[in-house]
């Protein structure tokens, strides 16, 4: 117990800043994962076959962009998607340019979850839809969101949990955050009590993210 | 020749899919303005195809098709928008939001038909829903989720759906058929006030020969895709045996 007081005392800054780094990469990432990824599920869901607007072609490529990011081991897409990070950011160190590998995983993970959402809907839901006259976009804005909304909270709260957990490996391009300062200081150090702590402080994170989410979820459902 | 100022006006209509099923074949009948027109026949009879076409779903592969004096398979997708937001359509599962309220599920109607409403006609559309939902008798639970209502109360939400935009034709796809015996005499009584009021004609798609005895003016018998019979419907109601549709004309026709 005395080792942990002290090794906080010592490292207690460094903590809070590793949390801040995870906190930036979490936010950044999540903004990605609405703006871009909601709107790729959606696709994905409308261009499939018998969907609200059918398109092949539409349909193939934003299914490759999703099954592609989401089969590479996420160590080997950072090491991938060096050369286009330098391009970005002119770096290819640090937590903003770590953030950027993050942004693919979470646009590709909440698409899927949001497609899958989606296909839960039931099929009468879309028809009635087209038989009133909805243009497509009303289709998307009137129907499918109002019937998805608390399920897209819920996903993302998976996505979230899922994005803690792949920015601890960012580290290695310099990302930092608090998977890095469990390895760095605790493991690295041999300073196990201390290691134990971060990932305590880890799964109180992922506990409050999971109950919030969850019961926000439940709020807006009113099934 | 359709006759375009009728509400449905099919001549020699055949539709065959893709695999070759051929589902009707050279259907003709005329709906008139302000009646109420059953659709009867057991299932595979060709009663949704029939449905599917109205509402430009599906399209003939020959003959005509004339609803409210257009044929929607020769619609462009903007004229088929246009066409379908001047008929109701009352579905079987209803169909409602379950994250909206009854009011908002009733006004989707009216703003899928205007995108941009300016404030004085948003106004009439508020007055319009609260019209309609009085009218079907749902004063009151207007903030009411659809889950917190009963089949019968969904699906005159559904009723009040379809009725909001004044459409000239009621679709209705066997709109009891998951309802008991008493909340289908409301709601078929509403689907006949609704003609009443407000001169709608209705097309009941159902197998309930019960709901035609009770609420249709002529009933069309379809068995195999073909269009068997039209008959008007008289007070006669013997209870014999026999086929469905020698039941059906005997108990229907006049």
């Amino acid at each position: 117990m005395n080792a942990l007081v002290d090794s906080l005392t010592r490292r207690g800054d460094d903590l809070l800043e590793a949390l801040a780094e995870t906190g930036y990469m979490l936010a950044v990432s999540l903004a990605a994962a609405i703006v871009l990824g909601l709107p790729l599920g959606m696709l994905v869901y409308l261009t499939r076959r018998g969907g609200v607007a059918e398109n092949r072609a539409l349909w193939w490529v934003g299914n490759l962009f999703i099954n592609v990011v989401r089969s590479f081991p996420f160590l080997l897409l950072v090491v991938f998607l060096v050369p286009v990070t330098r391009l970005v950011y002119g770096t290819t160190f640090g937590t903003p340019a770590a953030t950027f590998s993050l942004c693919f995983v979470a646009v590709a993970i909440y698409a899927r979850l949001v497609e899958q959402i989606l296909r839960e809907i039931s099929p009468g839901i879309p028809r009635v839809a087209r038989t009133m006259g909805a243009t497509v976009p009303q289709t998307v804005v009137r129907f499918l969101l109002p019937e998805a909304v608390p399920g897209l909270v819920y996903a993302l709260t998976s996505a979230t949990i899922s994005l803690l957990s792949y920015s601890t490996v960012l580290g290695v391009v310099g990302g930092g955050g608090v998977g890095d300062f469990a390895l760095r200081y605790g493991y690295q150090e041999y300073d196990y009590p201390l290691m134990y702590f971060t990932i305590a402080v880890i799964l109180v994170v992922v506990l409050v993210i999971q109950s919030t989410g969850h019961r926000l979820s439940v709020r807006l459902d009113h099934r | 020749m359709p006759t375009p100022d009728l509400p449905v006006s099919l001549t020699g209509v055949d539709v065959t899919y893709p695999d070759g099923t051929r589902a009707l074949a050279d259907v003709g009948l005329q709906v008139r303005d302000g009646e109420i027109f059953g659709v009867i026949g057991e299932s595979g009879a060709g009663k949704s195809t029939l449905l599917g076409l109205l509402t430009g779903e599906l399209s003939a592969s020959t003959g005509s098709v004339a609803v409210l004096g257009d044929d929607p398979a020769r619609l462009t997708s903007s004229g088929l928008r246009a066409l379908r937001r001047r008929i109701g359509v009352v579905f079987q599962g209803v169909h409602l939001l379950a994250n909206r309220t009854v009011r908002e599920n009733v006004a989707v109607q009216l703003a899928v038909g205007t995108p941009r409403p300016s404030r004085s006609v948003r106004a009439e559309h508020r007055r319009r829903v609260e019209e309609v939902l009085g009218f079907v008798g749902l004063d009151g639970r207007q903030d009411a989720y659809p889950a917190q209502l009963s089949g019968g109360q969904r699906q005159r939400v559904g009723i009040a759906r379809a009725l909001v935009s004044r459409p000239r034709l009621l679709l209705c796809d066997e709109p009891t058929s998951s309802l008991d015996a008493t909340t289908t005499d409301g709601v078929l009584e509403l689907l006949r006030e609704a003609r009443d009021r407000f001169g709608t004609t209705v097309v009941v798609v159902t197998h309930d020969l019960d709901v035609v005895r009770r609420i249709c003016d002529r009933v069309a018998l379809f068995e195999s895709g073909a269009l068997r019979d039209v008959l008007t419907v008289g007070p006669s109601a013997r209870h014999e045996q026999g086929s469905y549709l020698d039941r059906a004309r005997r108990e229907l026709g006049s």
